[in-house]
């Protein structure tokens, strides 16, 4: 069955940040450095290879998701991959902060 | 005040100790994250949408001046600025790193904190008043009842791996401000005819995928027999709840498939077994237990103080907020002061480092050094003299946690939802923010009057919309999130859960919808004394169904 364009994405170890996997077969925090495949029979293959980094300890569950091919870029569908894509809540910061640095 | 004694900081410390070698391990690969996930949710460390996220047990809401300013401290240096308090009166860091945690805890441990049942299918940290000890209505001070069943519960070796998690809450008062009948047992502190202290006790209620309000499995227990109770019901829990299904594995679906009056003759029955055993209490450590919550040195003064009165009268804002925020203390001369985490547009129950820290001088310098978190997400001054409440207020004020809307439509109890967990279908704090800006009109406030309302970002009802007077689900439709409304849940004495008006609103018309709502209550109360959720259990769903999806005749069947 066709299903939607699919990127590969986990969560890092050290510290739980949304990382995609990339054509190189990296890792990277931003979205757009993440490789899309065609559909999910042609993902499952870079979902097993993915796992060679979690052996490595370098991230955590990952796993495929759909996105959509736009002239701007591939965007992810869904609101929970469109939030964890931003790396931050939603909302504006007001009396508690999430935008404040994590002190050295 | 809660106190530490030689076991817990034995066993607290121990904790750490192995936390910090499971982390090791982890990191250097010796650990799967299988293996390891477990051993990280004991320790309250959960892996959400952005990052870790470490979640602290506050024993039944009690907080020490010297905590809080370690929490404060923690957001500052490990986190980014800001803690979330939740629905169970505990507080949440959304962004620590794993190998920080241990050091996290390190610190916790130093002032007698840590993050112990918070996580996993354990006993989970004990629920209860936020007022239990000062307030007026109360029988007996449920906090001594509290912790020995924390000190009971902890590290339990027969309850370690229950079917699911176990949420005890405790109440002292008639007015139930500890939600007992939702959680999978609540006490309730009671006299009987003979005018003896025990306990009522509740079990089988609770929210989640399939909210039922609980039954009562023992009208009177006397005092003595808590323990050996809780250790019958949780035994009968243990050998027959369902492990096959998680969705069905909560001891609420037990006690329903059994039928409440079997379960408690099961209960019984194990009971008779154990009642005179080692559990039985003796009542020279009750005693004990009750010094470490002996009532700090109250000074002798007049109920009416006129400084306090003056200023209400001088200052219109802080009457309002004198009116909505604070309540009747025990001790003449002193108030109950509630600081609301929810200001306009505010995420609710978030405080920065800087609140916290503010909180914790406030504590030291008005309150006996002491604060309570409540499951409705805000803060509470438990000892404050009245003729320090004006100074207190002023204090208040510029940190923007002076927002007098305790108990109205903008003191919004919310999970974090989409915008932080993993479980989340649709976010919750915007949502709560929108409406928070929406009905912040104090007299818009004041008009509507009582009014509870709970988001949650999913069937988990971590933000408790089953009991909201006006509850908001969020629902994931294909990507998209959806909000379903519900009016007429209670949380209180008169526990209830609220029905479904209809199909879900999108993200747009959430807030309109509620507007919609409220106007109908508004417009056909029967007077202001009727509340709203009078006014709900008067007529029921019907005319909010009718003004936000039009008359019945004309309206489509829709997928609730």
């Amino acid at each position: 069955m066709a299903t939607a364009p699919q990127m590969v994405t986990a969560n890092r170890l050290s510290d739980g940040a949304v990382v995609y996997y990339t054509e190189a077969k990296g890792w990277s925090e931003n979205f757009v450095d993440g490789a899309v495949w065609p559909d999910k029979d042609s993902a499952d293959g870079a979902l097993v290879a993915s796992e060679d980094a979690v052996k490595a300890r370098l991230v955590v569950g990952p796993y495929l998701f759909d996105v959509a091919l736009t002239e701007a870029g591939p965007k992810p569908i869904g609101a929970r991959e469109r939030i964890r894509a931003d790396h931050k809540p939603t909302f504006e910061p007001d009396q508690g902060s999430w935008t404040g640095p994590i002190a050295d | 005040m809660y106190r530490y004694d030689e076991f817990d900081a034995t066993i607290v410390q121990e904790r750490v100790q192995q936390f910090r070698g499971q982390v090791a391990r982890r990191v250097a690969g010796e650990l799967t994250e299988d293996q390891f996930r477990p051993l990280r949710l004991k320790n309250g460390l959960y892996l959400q949408l952005h990052a870790y996220m470490l979640r602290i047990a506050v024993p039944y809401g009690l907080l020490s001046s010297k905590q809080m300013r370690k929490l404060a401290y923690i957001a500052r240096r490990y986190d980014r600025g800001f803690g979330h308090f939740t629905t169970r009166q505990n507080i949440q860091f959304n962004w620590p790193q794993l190998p920080d945690v241990p050091d996290i805890l390190q610190h916790l441990a130093d002032v007698e904190m840590h993050a112990i049942q918070t996580s996993g299918n354990c006993i989970r940290n004990v629920t209860s008043d936020q007022f239990a000890g000062v307030a007026a209505d109360e029988i007996e001070d449920p906090r001594i009842w509290a912790e020995i069943v924390r000190q009971w519960s902890t590290f339990h070796p027969e309850f370690s791996y229950l079917p699911r998690k176990f949420k005890i809450a405790v109440t002292g008062a008639p007015d139930d401000r500890a939600a007992i009948r939702v959680h999978d047992i609540g006490i309730r502190i009671v006299k009987n005819e003979a005018g003896e202290v025990g306990f009522e006790v509740w079990v089988g209620g609770g929210l989640g995928r399939t909210p039922i309000v609980g039954v009562v499995c023992r009208k009177f227990l006397p005092k003595e027999h808590l323990l050996s109770y809780l250790e019958a019901i949780l035994r009968v829990y243990n050998l027959l709840g369902r492990r096959d299904n998680i969705y069905k594995a909560r001891i609420k679906i037990l006690v329903q498939a059994t039928g409440g009056d079997k379960f408690a003759a099961m209960v019984e029955e194990e009971w008779e077994k154990i009642k005179n055993g080692p559990l039985h209490l003796p009542q020279a450590e009750v005693e004990r237990i009750h010094r470490y919550f002996a009532p700090p040195a109250y000074e002798t003064l007049p109920d009416m103080d006129p400084a306090f009165e003056t200023a209400k009268l001088e200052n219109p804002e802080f009457a309002r907020w004198a009116r909505t925020n604070l309540v009747k203390h025990k001790v003449r001369g002193y108030a109950i002061v509630n600081v609301s985490l929810k200001p306009d547009g505010g995420a609710p129950g978030d405080a920065s480092a800087d609140q916290m820290d503010l909180l914790a001088d406030l504590a030291d310098e008005f309150s006996l050094n002491e604060v309570r978190v409540t499951h409705h997400q805000n803060i509470v001054f438990p000892n404050v003299r009245k003729r320090d409440v004006y100074a207190l207020w002023q204090r208040l004020r510029p940190a923007k946690l002076a927002t007098s809307n305790l108990g109205f439509i903008s003191d919004i109890i919310a999970c974090p939802g989409l915008d932080y967990c993993n479980l989340a279908n649709a976010r919750s704090i915007p949502v709560a923010q929108r409406l928070s800006r929406h009905f912040s009109d104090p007299r818009k406030l004041d008009d509507i009057g009582e009014l509870r309302l709970n988001i949650s970002g999913c069937i988990n009802a971590c933000g408790h919309h089953h009991v909201g007077h006006i509850g908001i689900l969020g629902v994931d439709k294909q990507g998209q999130e959806f909000y379903q409304v519900t009016v007429g849940g209670s949380s209180k004495d008169d526990a209830s859960l609220g029905k479904i008006v209809g199909a879900a609103f999108s993200e747009d018309d959430i807030v309109p919808a509620i507007d919609t709502i409220i106007n109908i209550y508004l417009a056909n109360r029967a007077g202001k004394g009727e509340r709203f959720l009078d006014y709900v259990r008067r007529v029921g769903v019907d005319p909010f169904k009718e003004a936000l999806y039009g008359p019945a005749t004309a309206r489509r069947p829709a997928a609730e």
